[in-house]
Order: C-alpha cells, then structure tokens, then sequence
C-alpha cells in the first residue's frame, strides 16, 4: 500500500516536472524575426526582471529587440547584438524563472497579463476561482494557436489573405512565378496613381479582373496561392513592374493589345 | 375509358405551367431587382463624379480670385479632397477596359499640385508666377472637362442609357454606338493635349540603367542557369525573352525538375542572375532564423556580393526571408537591397532577388558622402519623447526619388519603434516610419 502511494506520488511528480523547473531554451539561437516558444520564454523572462513591457505573443518584433538589447547592455555581455545566444541565454535563465504552464495559460486567456517577478500571488481573481477556470482554460488552450505572426510591413493578415484570393482565382494552375507575377501586379497598381491606393479597391474595381467579376473571388485559396502573395509582398516581382495582363485567348478589349508588352508567363501576358 | 387519367395529367400540367410562370416571373423580379442596385451603384458613382468636376472648377476659379493666403490655404486643401474624391468615383466606374488614365493623371496632378500649396506657408512663399498661370491654365482645363461631363449626364439621364450596358458592351468588345463613351473618350482626348501642370512638376529623371558585360544569347543563358542551379542535362528549360514593356531587356528561364519548379531572371546585357524562385512543398521547419541566416549569408559570400549587412530577418511559418543592403564606410544603403529566401525545413535558398542591388550599385554616382551634422547634432533634430536606442548613417530616397545621406534614429515611445530620417546636412526631417513586425490574430 505504502509502495503503491510512493509509485503514485513519484509518477505524478514526473508529469509534473518539466513545469516545475526553470524551463531551458531549446538549442536554437534566437534572433529577431523569430516565433515560437522560445520566443516566448524569451519575453517572460524579460518580462520578469523587467526589461519587457511588451506583450508576451511569441513573435521577436521590435520591442523585443530593444529589450534584449538593454539586457544585454546591463548583464555586460560581449556583444550587445539582440541575438540571444548560449550566454545571454544562461544569463537569463540564472537571472528569472520561467512557468511556461502558467505564463502559456495567461497568454491564451488574458490580455493584460504581465509577468512581472512571476506568478502575481496577490492577484485576487487568479489565485481563487482557480479550479473551473484552469479546466475551461485547458480546453481553450489546445483549440489556441499563436496570438500572434509576423506580417511584411504595410500589409495585414487579411489583405494577404484577399490577395491570395484573388491569384488563386485568377491564376490558378499557373505556373507558381506566374501566380507570384499576378499578386506583383496588384502591388504595383498599389503605387500606381491610375489605381485605387488599398488592395481591396484594387482588387474590387469594376471590370479589373474577371474572377471578381464572375465571383470565383469567393472560393477559398490553396498554400501555393498564398505562398506567392508572401513572395510578392516580400519583394520577389517576375512580371517586371507590369501594371497590367491578359489571357490572350480569351480577351475581347483591342486597348488592352496596345500596351507595352513585358513577358508571358503561363497563360498570362504582362504589361506596362 | 382513360379519359379520366387524360384530365388528370391536363391539371398536373396546368398547374406545373402556373408555377413555372409564377417561379419564373419571381425569379425575373429578383434579378431586376439585383441589376437594379448594381445599376443605382454606378449611376451615383457617375453622378458624384460629374459633380466634383464642377465643384473643382469652381474651387480654382475662386483661388484665383483670391489674394489673403489665410484663404488660400483651405480652398487647396478642398481641392485636393475632391481630386481624391473624384479618383474614388472614376475607380468605381466600370472603366477600367478603356483607356481613362490621362484624366486619373490629371487629376493627380492637381491633387498633389493642390496638396504641396495647402501645406506650404503662403505668407513666406505665396503663389509665384508659374503657379498662377498653370492654376489660370487648369481652371481652362476644368471648365472644359466640366462642360463635357454635363453634356454626357445631361444624356444619360434624357435617354435612360444604362452603365450595366455599357459595361457588357465593353467585356464583350462590341462597338456601341452611344454619347456616353464617345463623351468620355472626348475628355481623355482633351486631357490628353492639355500640359499646364508639367511645368511645375520636376522633370521625371528616367535614368537609363547600364550594366557592364556583352550581351548573351539565349544558349549562354541555358548554361548559366544550368551551371548557377546545378541543373543535369534531363532537366526541362524554357528561356524567353522580354518585350518592349521591360525597362532593361531581360531573359526569363524556368525550368521544373523533380522536386522543384525554378524561375530566374537573367540581364540580356552582362548575364547577372537578377533574381529567382524555387517552388517546392515545404516540410516542418526544422532549422532556426538564425541559421537560415547563415544559409543565406553563406550563399551571398559565394555570389560575391560583397559589403552587405543584414538589416531584417523574419519567420513566416517554414520560411524565413532576409533582408540585405549594401554596406561601405558604415553607411548602409538602402536602395542597395537583396532579399533571400531560406526554406527552414531543409535549410536551402529557395529565393533570391538582387535586382535593386545590382542595377542601383551599379548606377550611382558619386554622393558626397561625409556628413555635416555630427551624430549628436542630429539628435537634437528628433522629437523629444523618442527614446534613441540605435544610429547610424543611412542613404534613403527621399520623396522626390533622390538619394540622401540621412541619420537612421532607430528608437521608441511608449514601447512603439520608430525609425527616423534626419538629413545628415541640413537636419530635415526626411521620413517617419512606425515599424510594426507583428500582427495579433482575429479570430
């Protein structure tokens, strides 16, 4: 019976482990632009000396960066770079603690929370109704994902999105440089004073493309579609600036011949 | 003896052809009722626009009349409202197959005409000469521009003429004799010849981009791809040229192998790799940010590219894109700028574009590179709040398309970065950027 209970006892401390001690960093060098976990361990634990005042969501952005750095600066490292490698990540494990259980469970549910020196004890409203809330948590947090990505500078999610729509509707089973050319297209009309200035003037604009018009806007997009919006936005342009295309099997408008050819891709013809 | 299954099958079919009509004639009311709305949309698009023009007319002409430039001020501010206003109902306008950009053009002209007076102090710097006579030359303009709009409204509304037929007249590229598009290709055509404003605007420095090396021909660039993407002999490769559309004249190969699908850009003259793609199905990232930096630094080395510094990295899911520029004497180049992609599932490059870094290195001319300001002097140009945490030299095009030497002030406020420009010679504040890396998701 004794035996048993110990078995019991010791089983239960094994689960209970690895978020009972400080957590370690996994192996990889952190620099800014990443996402994860380990970002996130990175965030508390800046957050718990007080070198973050950022909100813990996993993605090294800018604030992040700042943080690391100050850190860097006062702990006296050689190399004051925001790259948190092997020493600076000693230095903070030495430095703070790390609950990645609970810091993981304030960040799905909890908008304001702050890590400040650890668990906040005094914190009325935690410490009670803890047990309905932790199981209801437990449930939530599986169905979570990241609070937060990275988005390329002057776009959101959901103009990436839309544009991945609208290549997918009009290119797909095009060659993928020919998709990622459709998407440049679109940015380039975003410069361009003859077009509306937002994607979704662009996009939406009578008569600018087909699949708007016939409503294959409305399917949902595949990973390819997407990738190559990503491509576009992040600088790659295979249409050469063009501001235009056609399919040349199917167009009807003679102006639309009179343009300044760049390339064909695919089945497209690109234009200035 | 049927006779009875005879009417029975009569009703059936009675009935049956009632509810059809019925069905059919509801139907019938819907799509009205849809073509109706979609009609009303364009209408009051149309409508708007023929009103801004006249509203725009009548701004000018009372700038010209004016002398105070308290009064000034705020009528340019208006005109430039309604430019971008009239801009918004020209894009909602099923317009776009036929040729209206001389009008969107002019219509920028002035926004940005009207925007660069509103700003600027009239008391210190009122209204030269020239600038009186392109607004005198644009009120001309626009009393034209007006006119024709008025007849063309006058007929749509006398005689009922639809948009929604225009518009299928257009997709299907039948030639249709109505007054509304000839009135309107009219208005292009008057805009056309009309070049009041292009005195005032800079002379648009379209530099000719030179490369150094001899021109190749399509078999010299079968083997440089080949040799560049280590391609064997079974790998298919299509090589095609660019037209007349193309700034510098370009050969486009892509080649699919089993794995990849790769995409490159070659310059006629020279044979530099501008950029490529490499499109496969991406795994798991299994490698970090840090060392797909490697990857790509490793890569560049073996390029020759040389100087060059990273100056952004981000992870989108199983891929990290970097961002390099040139570096010389500690001034970072903006405009020299190469983007890698690295596939953080096998660690490989799976992209590249050194377009703006090969033909902008290539092309600067000498800048006087040494800064007036010291380091400290520029700072006292930033905003107090700004908390600097990083500077450095930087060139940047500023927003007339020139290089300047700036300060680069990397700092926050409130836990936000900014980053700012400072003129290294005269303390202008050339650019505010709020960067912002990340995004929370909506759900």
């Amino acid at each position: 019976m004794v035996k048993y209970k110990i078995g019991v006892l010791f089983v239960s401390l094994l689960l209970l482990w690895p978020s009972i001690t400080s957590h370690g960093f996994s192996e990889q060098i952190i620099q800014k632009g990443a996402t994860g976990d380990d970002v996130i361990e990175l965030q508390a634990r800046l957050q718990y000396i007080g070198y973050y005042e950022g909100a813990i969501d996993g993605v090294y952005g800018w604030g992040t960066y700042w943080s690391v750095r100050n850190f860097q600066e006062a702990f006296e490292l050689e190399s004051i770079d925001g790259i948190v490698g092997q020493k600076t990540k000693d230095m903070l494990i030495n430095a703070t603690e790390y609950d990645e259980q609970y810091v993981k469970q304030q960040m799905y549910q909890n908008e304001d929370f702050n890590y400040y020196g650890g668990r906040q004890s005094n914190d009325a409203s935690d410490s009670a109704p803890a047990p309905e809330s932790e199981t209801a948590n437990e449930e939530q947090s599986t169905a979570d994902g990241p609070q937060a990505v990275n988005v390329p500078e002057g776009f959101s999610q959901n103009d990436i999105q839309l544009m991945a729509r609208a290549v997918y509707a009009e290119g797909r089973g095009e060659p993928y440089n020919g998709q990622v050319a459709i998407a440049a297209v679109i940015i380039n009309r975003l410069d361009n004073p003859d077009f509306p200035d937002s994607i979704s003037g662009i996009i939406y604009e009578p008569l600018a493309f087909e699949a708007v018009a016939d409503g294959q806007i409305n399917m949902q997009p595949n990973e390819e579609a997407r990738q190559a919006v990503l491509d576009a936005v992040n600088g790659w342009d295979p249409s050469g600036g063009a501001i235009y295309y056609f399919n040349p099997d199917t167009a009807t408008s003679d102006w639309i011949w009179s343009r300044p050819q760049i390339k064909r891709i695919g089945k497209h013809i690109f234009m200035k | 003896m049927f006779g009875w299954l005879r009417w029975v099958i009569y009703i059936i079919l009675i009935i049956g052809m009632i509810g059809s009509i019925v069905w059919g004639y509801q139907e019938q009311q819907d799509k009205n009722a849809l073509l109706i709305k979609a009609e009303n949309n364009y209408q009051r698009a149309f409508h708007d626009l023929t009103y801004r023009m006249d509203q725009l007319n009548e701004k000018i002409s009372t700038v010209l009349a004016m002398n105070a430039p308290n009064n000034i001020s705020p009528q340019m501010a208006d005109v430039w409202k309604i430019t971008s206003e009239a801009k918004a109902d020209v894009a909602q306008l099923p317009l776009s197959l036929m040729p209206f950009s001389e009008t969107k053009q002019l219509l920028n002209q002035v926004g940005d005409f009207a925007y660069d007076v509103s700003i600027r102090n009239l008391s210190d710097e009122p209204l030269n000469e020239q600038e009186l006579e392109a607004l005198s030359q644009l009120q001309d303009e626009s009393n034209k521009i007006k006119r024709q709009l008025r007849t063309v409204q006058n007929q749509v509304l006398s005689d009922g003429i639809r948009w929604m037929d225009i518009e299928a007249s257009m997709v299907t590229n039948e030639t249709r004799d109505d007054n509304v598009l000839k009135g309107l290709k009219q208005v292009e055509e008057q805009v056309g010849q009309f070049n009041g404003l292009d005195q005032l605007s800079q002379p648009n420095m379209n530099q000719s981009i030179t490369l150094d090396g001899d021109d190749i021909n399509k078999s010299d660039v079968e083997t440089i791809v080949r040799d560049y993407f280590e391609l064997n002999d079974q790998a298919e490769l299509t090589v095609t040229e660019t037209g007349d559309g193309s700034d510098i004249p370009i050969y486009n190969a892509s080649f699919e192998t089993d794995e990849v699908h790769g995409y490159s850009e070659v310059t006629q003259k020279g044979g530099h790799v501008l950029s490529y793609l490499l499109n496969r199905e991406l795994g798991e990232a299994s490698i970090s940010l840090n060392e797909g930096m490697n990857v790509a630094e490793e890569l560049l080395a073996d390029l020759d590219f040389e100087q060059i510094e990273m100056v952004e990295s981000i992870q989108y899911d199983q891929v990290g894109v970097y961002e390099f520029v040139h570096v010389h004497d500690n001034i970072y180049y903006y405009p020299d700028e190469i983007r890698v992609k690295v596939a953080l599932d096998e660690g490989d490059v799976i992209g590249l574009t050194a377009r703006e870094f090969i033909l902008n290195e290539r092309n600067r001319e000498q800048l006087s590179l040494e800064p007036e300001l010291t380091e400290d002097e520029a700072l006292g140009y930033i905003h107090d709040q700004l908390d600097e945490q990083l500077t450095r030299l930087a060139v940047i095009e500023n927003e007339e398309g020139e290089e300047v030497l700036t300060y680069e002030v990397l700092g926050t406020i409130d836990g936000t970065t900014y980053r700012v420009f400072i003129n290294a010679n005269d303390g202008f504040e050339e650019r505010v950027d709020r960067l912002k890396q990340s995004e929370e998701v909506y759900q």
